[in-house]
């Protein structure tokens, strides 16, 4: 039986369907949810995807932090179900402090629309396992507000606990140490800006690359039974 | 009636684009003399009548909602109670 991935969608999402189409591609199951929706559905993992919620009113991500479907999420996350957000949804993990730092206007102030090739600093998360470390992605970016930051003791820390995942190799944004995404302690909980979603076909993305992201959840959450929760 | 004014700035040390643009236009308005210019958010709060712990609600709104602690600070002011 392959695992069952939910992806939720908020007023203003608007990545959902990519995000259920790179899961469906990958070999898992996608699982619609829904904002204002407390039960998870007995999903096995929850990937957030892209858009404007709630209209980015007041800053990227302020308000979804306090829909349903979050508190679900943040309880689930707290006993090791694997989450990740992408672009909005990194900003929705940052704001409901599920990840530290904070996504803020891109230094240029323009939009950022195209791909980005990233390194994949470390295959020691749910998301990031089938990964080589070192290895060079290309995942199409698609931001306004998208420049990871965070106070300097923050940074250190994640740099020395190997917590920056996905690196910039041609900054887009003005992001700090040119990160890209970051994880949690515990490595279950994954953001990152670009969009792995959009790398799943070569007719339709950059690369397919971003397979390798539910691949590696999927691998996760087969392989659970024989680690003792994520694989730090 | 209670109405209460927050002030939302990003803190000096995160990087404000927006007003790296206002601070490069001011040169085209013949104003040649300024150092540094800020943008933050201005947010007016108006509390029901018999609303009680005004200060105590607008703390919670603006730290949990109106401010994110990462990136801004914040300051309130409480006009007639």
């Amino acid at each position: 039986m392959s695992a069952r991935i939910g992806v939720v969608t908020f007023p203003g999402s608007l990545d959902d369907r990519d995000a259920a189409r790179a899961v469906r591609l990958a070999g898992g199951e996608p699982v619609a949810l829904w904002h204002d929706d407390a039960a998870l559905a007995g999903v096995d993992a929850v990937f957030l995807p892209g858009g404007f919620s709630y209209g980015d009113s007041l800053r990227c991500g302020a308000i979804a932090r306090f829909s349903q479907v979050m508190d679900t999420v943040k309880a689930a996350a707290a006993q090791g179900m694997p989450v990740l957000g992408v672009c909005n949804g990194f900003q929705v993990l940052c704001e409901s402090h599920l990840l530290p730092g904070a996504l803020v206007r891109n230094a240029h102030l323009r939009y950022r629309n195209r791909p980005a090739r990233l390194r994949v600093e470390t295959s020691r998360t749910a998301w990031t396992r089938l990964y080589q470390p070192g290895a060079e992605v290309v995942f199409p970016a698609k931001h306004g507000e998208g420049r990871y930051v965070a106070d300097e003791a923050v940074l250190d820390e994640l740099e020395a606990d190997g917590r920056v995942v996905f690196r910039y190799l041609d900054n887009p944004n003005g992001s700090m140490r040119d990160i890209a995404g970051v994880t949690n302690e515990a490595g279950n909980v994954v953001g990152l800006m670009p969009h792995p979603e959009h790398a799943v076909d070569e007719l339709t993305g950059p690369s397919d690359d971003g397979l390798g992201v539910v691949a590696s959840v999927l691998a996760h959450l087969t392989g659970a039974a024989d680690t003792s929760g994520v694989s730090r | 009636m209670a109405r209460v004014v927050v002030d939302v700035m990003l803190k000096s040390e995160i990087l404000d684009p927006q007003g790296e643009a206002v601070l490069g236009a001011l040169p085209r308005l013949g104003v040649n003399d300024v150092s540094s210019v800020r943008i933050g958010k201005r947010v007016e709060i108006e509390f029901d009548e018999n609303a009680q712990n005004v200060e105590e609600q607008s703390r919670v709104i603006a730290d949990q909602l109106l401010a994110n602690p990462v990136i801004e600070s914040f300051s309130l002011s409480i006009e007639g109670a």
